[in-house]
């Protein structure tokens, strides 16, 4: 990169008959170079993002909320790189072409402002700024919350029939119930008898609304290859979508801290066929309908009150005094939440 | 006071800051982490047996009224007062459980069911405190924490997908007869023994495990305190290859 702000020099005829013609031809040929470079490197860093970077960005595309997630992060980093680029290159090329020379002593020229350079960038920011709100909303819409929790009340829902039972083949919605607890996630599944598991298993290419919820303190279902995470709030209903588009597993992790095995709350789930889900939703029905299992579990709901057994019809903090062995309940309210 | 002085005297009280936080933090870590025992278990005949026994309090100086679990040794049959142990990889776990606490509601009841040992399944049996056994040999899939009341705690591995609840000493029967002294005896005690195996895994490691009974009584939501703290509610296995 050669430097031209010699005065003597055949290229940079500044006079002192016209000293500010000669600045602002210096101008636009400082500018023109920095737009050459900066358009070279940015079209090249794009190109690598799209086409290098973006197939392999987290959280991938086992699902359609992970798919948008990689395209979202895709494009937000397509658009953001050139504004790097150019923000780094004028650094650099300031620091390189505008450096005081030995010698010079002189102080910098007066700047009052430049139309120009201030409408681009007030005008080339608003557009980021402006495409970014629209294309976010868009990806939002779009794909049902994007794979977040959007509470008791969903504004955006994915495309298919609310059922009290599932079937492969329709597309009638999953309903999942995932339930938080120190340190272990639970799933219920109230199409099948509101059976409950340590495992989550889902069908591909079938719409699943999950419904996030927890016993305790708060916890964040986090379903990472599905690009799925919502908080699991005591009491409260958190519902999210996602459609899986891929067989194979994913890992389920908490991301809220919430205690001291916090980092040991995982486990695995799997992304099977709709009939291979079918098998082993309505096995597990089955076993834990035999077993007793399903009558000792609380009819589903959408959240549920620990502090109250259903089978006793009572309080559980009560119970001490029904069964006469010194066994206690620690509700909520043990001490008083501070 | 001299420049020299001020400096020399700000820089040793610095030093004093420094050095007893220091001593406090290795005094508290190494507190916390370097007293508990680890109970080895060997294996024989591809086989191990582990025994623990959960009781209402224990008999440490600091936290007596904490409910606890207790490892026994192999060798000596003593009751250690830690949850930390060890078997050989690959071996067969047999398990037993003495429960002499009282029963206690899960908070969900589905850790009600047996899941990960081997048949699916754990044997019971229940004693009063004259030694009378109103429940032999009882091989079950789920013990219901909710109808009856018969769930003292849970030993949970999740990571390998083993959730046991442990029975506790029957409520009714008991009357409130509870060991009060710890480590419990099975003379003179209400309890439950419950035995149950599994596989331990082929490789090396470490698994936590827990008990899903919010147990840990004057702490937020019965999670804290025995429930957080190694030695008591809450320990680790180790796989041994």
């Amino acid at each position: 990169m050669a430097t031209t702000e010699n005065p003597e020099t055949p290229e940079n005829p500044e006079t002192p008959e016209n000293p500010a013609a000669a600045g602002a031809q210096s101008d636009a040929r400082h500018a023109w170079r920095l737009f050459a470079i900066w358009f070279v490197l940015a079209l090249a860093a794009d190109l690598v993002i799209w086409f290098v970077w973006k197939p392999h960005l987290p959280p991938g595309d086992m699902s359609s909320s992970a798919r948008h997630q990689q395209f979202d992060i895709g494009v937000l980093a397509v658009t953001g790189a050139p504004v790097f680029i150019a923000v780094v290159l004028y650094f650099l090329y300031a620091i390189v072409v505008f450096r005081a020379r030995p010698g010079d002593d002189g102080d910098g020229e007066p700047i009052y402002g430049n139309v120009k350079v201030q409408a681009s960038w007030i005008i080339g920011t608003s557009a980021i700024v402006l495409f970014l709100a629209v294309f976010g909303t868009i990806e939002l819409v779009g794909p049902a919350g994007a794979g977040a929790g959007e509470g008791p009340s969903p504004i955006w829902s994915l495309a298919g029939k609310q059922t009290t039972s599932w079937s492969p083949g329709t597309n009638d919605i999953l309903e999942v119930q995932v339930i938080g607890q120190q340190w272990v996630w639970t799933y219920r599944y109230p199409q099948f008898g509101g059976m409950e598991s340590s495992e989550l298993y889902l069908p591909v290419n079938t719409p699943v609304a999950f419904h996030v919820t927890s016993l305790d303190v708060i916890h964040s279902f986090w379903a990472y290859q599905l690009g799925v995470k919502a908080d699991a709030n005591p009491g409260v209903d958190n519902v999210a979508y996602t459609t899986a588009k891929a067989l194979g597993g994913f890992t389920v992790r908490c991301s809220e801290l919430c205690g001291i095995w916090h980092g040991a709350m995982f486990n695995e789930g799997q992304v099977v066929s709709p009939t291979a889900f079918q098998s082993w939703a309505s096995g597990v029905q089955a076993k834990e309908q035999s077993d007793g299992v399903l009558a000792a579990l609380p009819a589903y709901a959408l959240t549920y009150d620990p502090t109250v057994v259903p089978q006793l019809g009572k309080n559980i903090v009560t119970i001490d005094g029904i069964t006469g062995a010194a066994g206690y309940y620690y509700g909520p309210g043990n001490p008083v939440t501070p | 006071m001299s420049v020299a002085a001020r400096a020399a005297a700000l820089i040793a009280a610095f030093l004093v800051v420094v050095g007893v936080g220091f001593f406090v933090s290795v005094y508290y870590i190494g507190a916390a982490t370097t007293q508990l025992p680890i109970v080895h278990y060997s294996a024989s005949g591809g086989q191990v047996n582990v025994v623990l026994q959960e009781d209402p309090q224990n008999d440490s100086a600091t936290k007596p009224d904490w409910v606890s679990y207790y490892t026994q040794d192999p060798a000596s049959k003593q009751w250690l007062h830690t949850t930390l142990f060890s078997v050989p990889a690959g071996t067969k776990v047999n398990v037993t459980i003495y429960g002499f606490d009282g029963c206690t509601p899960l908070r969900n009841n589905y850790f009600s069911q047996v899941q990960g040992t081997m048949g699916g399944t754990v044997t019971v049996s229940q004693f009063d405190q004259n030694g009378k056994e109103y429940v032999t040999d009882d091989t079950t899939s789920v013990i219901n924490s909710w109808s009856d009341c018969n769930v003292g705690h849970t030993f949970a591995i999740p990571a390998m997908g083993i959730y046991v609840p442990v029975a506790s000493p029957n409520a009714k029967l008991s009357a409130n007869n509870l060991c009060s002294s710890s480590p419990c005896t099975t003379s003179g005690n209400p309890y439950a023994q419950e035995t149950f195996s599994f596989m331990a895994p082929s490789q090396g490691g470490t698994y936590r495990w827990q008990c899903l009974v919010p147990c840990g009584g004057g702490y937020l939501d019965g999670n804290g305190g025995p429930m957080q703290t190694l030695g008591f509610m809450m320990g680790e296995m180790d796989v041994v290859s």
